[in-house]
């Protein structure tokens, strides 16, 4: 693989110009978390629609490497107006194919990491409308 | 590129290292990336492969010639590391999976057998991981105070706040002699000594100082030493612990089982002597007899010349690495006290980008914060790029790496 297939265009464009990038003041819930191996690290502020079941804006933080931040950028240009459940359940194939270039299994790791703290982030959203209500 | 002194024929060296031969990407690897596990001669793949082939029994347990063969070579083994850093005895000699391992046996036997709610122990601000969350795990169970000597900007330890942190209550003073990441050496004996004086036992971890340069722990005078196999010619799996005859005999066992004890009854166990009492179950010996052929190769060369070796790469990359604009390394800057580990950032480029883009050219480099975060909060930034080297390294892999980064600059559009 060549270099410039890695860092090709689209995802230097996504690192230089992210998409849904900083924090949303109303958001209904944000997540954070690490990536141990390298210490990139992510936060996602979502907003939820009236109904409450799908994502109106959301917006993230954090820094690492180009592959961590615009396979987040990639991933929440993707998502808005999803609903969560579909999201929560969201094969990481998507967030690959959006980066379009093979990765090695440690950058898989970078690329899947916004992925994991948005689904997480819905996964203890839920738990805490569960509990709640409860 | 200055010329280069030769303290042993590296050409010869790399040629006993079949893996450097290969190509990465399509170009020649160049692996600088030995301090987190180094690459194994021919001789040590021999070794073992002739245990596994021509005498291969279990140790300590059959009276046949087999496993008479493999234990004596085990013996043997444990014998030259012995010799290697100058222990008095092969009993000082205990084996482990790793420097990892070897700590986790300190902080649960030693740590929790003599320690009390109350006491200190004192760590650096540059440990790895391995020597840093025992102690933290220790702390909490146990009510011990953890305090840490800080570094001075130039990346030494702080030898007068050393001074103002040992007090009565201190009970381990432990450090790295070499850091992962810095490379900053510690001159060990000063430090032992004090402590001493305070009342304190000192473990020191070997894990970046015994590949590498010479290490004689009755010199040094330290109470433990700890190592692993795989960052010196060996293989994984094997690690040391060096401790004191008296402080060994004095210690409960860690893990338990067969080959530890001397005798067990329905109602009464008795512990084998020292070292087999910390060394439950079937060892790693063909292991074991592998970094026995990887410090009979260390020694061969000398490791006096090893340290030349690698100080004059370092003073090299130093300066290589400082005409190439961007780049800022972290650390002493004087070669003479780093060991040839040299962590680094590239202006506006993560060390995880620059690690891949150097992929690209064949460069394996580390990436990250290699098991020292807390150090990398100290250094303010959340990952560094590491490039090390050993034995094989050469001053052209230095310059390769030199234009990978100007590559990957080129690659980023960052001038």
């Amino acid at each position: 693989m060549a270099m410039s297939d890695l860092y090709r265009e689209h995802i230097l464009d996504h690192y230089e110009n992210p998409r849904h990038h900083g924090t949303l003041a109303d958001a209904d819930f944000s997540h954070e978390e690490s990536n141990p191996l390298c210490g990139d690290h992510v936060r996602i502020d979502v907003k939820l629609s009236e109904d409450k079941t799908r994502i109106a804006d959301a917006a993230f933080s954090g820094e690492g490497c180009i592959i961590s931040q615009a396979a987040t950028s990639m991933l929440l240009e993707s998502v808005m107006g999803w609903r969560i459940d579909d999201v929560e359940q969201l094969d990481p194939q998507h967030v690959l194919s959006l980066i379009g270039v093979p990765l090695t299994a440690n950058r898989v790791k970078c690329a899947l990491l916004g992925l994991k703290v948005l689904k997480t982030g819905i996964k203890l959203w839920k738990l805490q409308q569960m509990q709640h209500s409860a | 590129m200055h010329t280069q002194r030769e303290f042993f024929d590296v050409h010869a060296v790399r040629r006993d290292f079949p893996i450097l031969q290969q190509r990465v990407n399509g170009k020649p690897l160049v692996f600088l990336d030995s301090a987190a596990s180094s690459q194994k001669p021919l001789p040590v793949l021999e070794a073992m492969e002739r245990v596994y082939r021509e005498a291969y029994a279990n140790v300590h347990r059959g009276v046949y010639a087999l496993s008479e063969a493999a234990t004596a070579a085990y013996d043997e083994a444990r014998a030259k590391i012995a010799r290697f850093i100058g222990a008095p005895a092969v009993e000082n000699i205990v084996f482990t999976r790793n420097a990892t391992e070897a700590l986790n046996l300190l902080a649960y036997a030693y740590a929790r057998a003599f320690l009390r709610e109350g006491d200190e122990i004192l760590l650096t601000e540059l440990e790895h991981h391995a020597n840093f969350v025992p102690w933290m795990v220790l702390a909490r169970e146990r009510n011990v105070t953890l305090k840490f000597i800080p570094l001075t900007p130039e990346g030494l330890l702080d030898l007068d706040a050393f001074e103002r942190l040992l007090t009565e209550r201190t009970r381990i003073v432990t450090f790295a002699h070499v850091s992962n990441v810095l490379g900053t050496i510690t001159d060990p004996a000063p430090i032992i000594a004090r402590a001493h004086a305070a009342g304190a036992i000192v473990i020191v971890d070997g894990s970046q100082s015994v590949p590498h340069m010479p290490v004689n722990v009755q010199a040094m005078d330290c109470d433990f030493l700890v190592f692993s196999g795989h960052k010196m010619l060996g293989p994984t799996g094997i690690g040391v612990l060096y401790g004191k005859r008296a402080l060994l005999e004095a210690m409960p066992p860690f893990l338990t089982g067969g080959d530890m004890i001397s005798y067990v009854g329905f109602d009464d166990v008795r512990w084998n002597d020292v070292p087999l009492k910390f060394e439950a179950g079937t060892p790693a010996f063909v292991e074991a007899i592998g970094l026995g052929a990887a410090v009979d190769y260390l020694s061969a060369l000398g490791m006096d010349a090893v340290r030349a070796h690698e100080a004059q790469l370092t003073a090299y990359a130093l300066e290589r690495l400082s005409e190439v604009s961007g780049v800022r390394i972290y650390g002493p800057q004087d070669p003479q006290r780093r060991g040839g580990v040299i962590a680094f950032t590239v202006n506006r480029i993560h060390p995880h980008d620059l690690a891949s883009l150097l992929d690209q050219h064949g460069i394996a480099i580390r990436a990250g914060h290699h098991c020292a975060q807390p150090l990398h909060q100290r250094l303010g930034v959340n990952a560094t790029a590491r490039a090390s080297f050993y034995i094989y390294t050469e001053p052209s892999e230095i310059d390769a790496l030199a234009e990978g980064i100007e590559h990957a600059k080129r690659a980023l559009r960052i001038s």
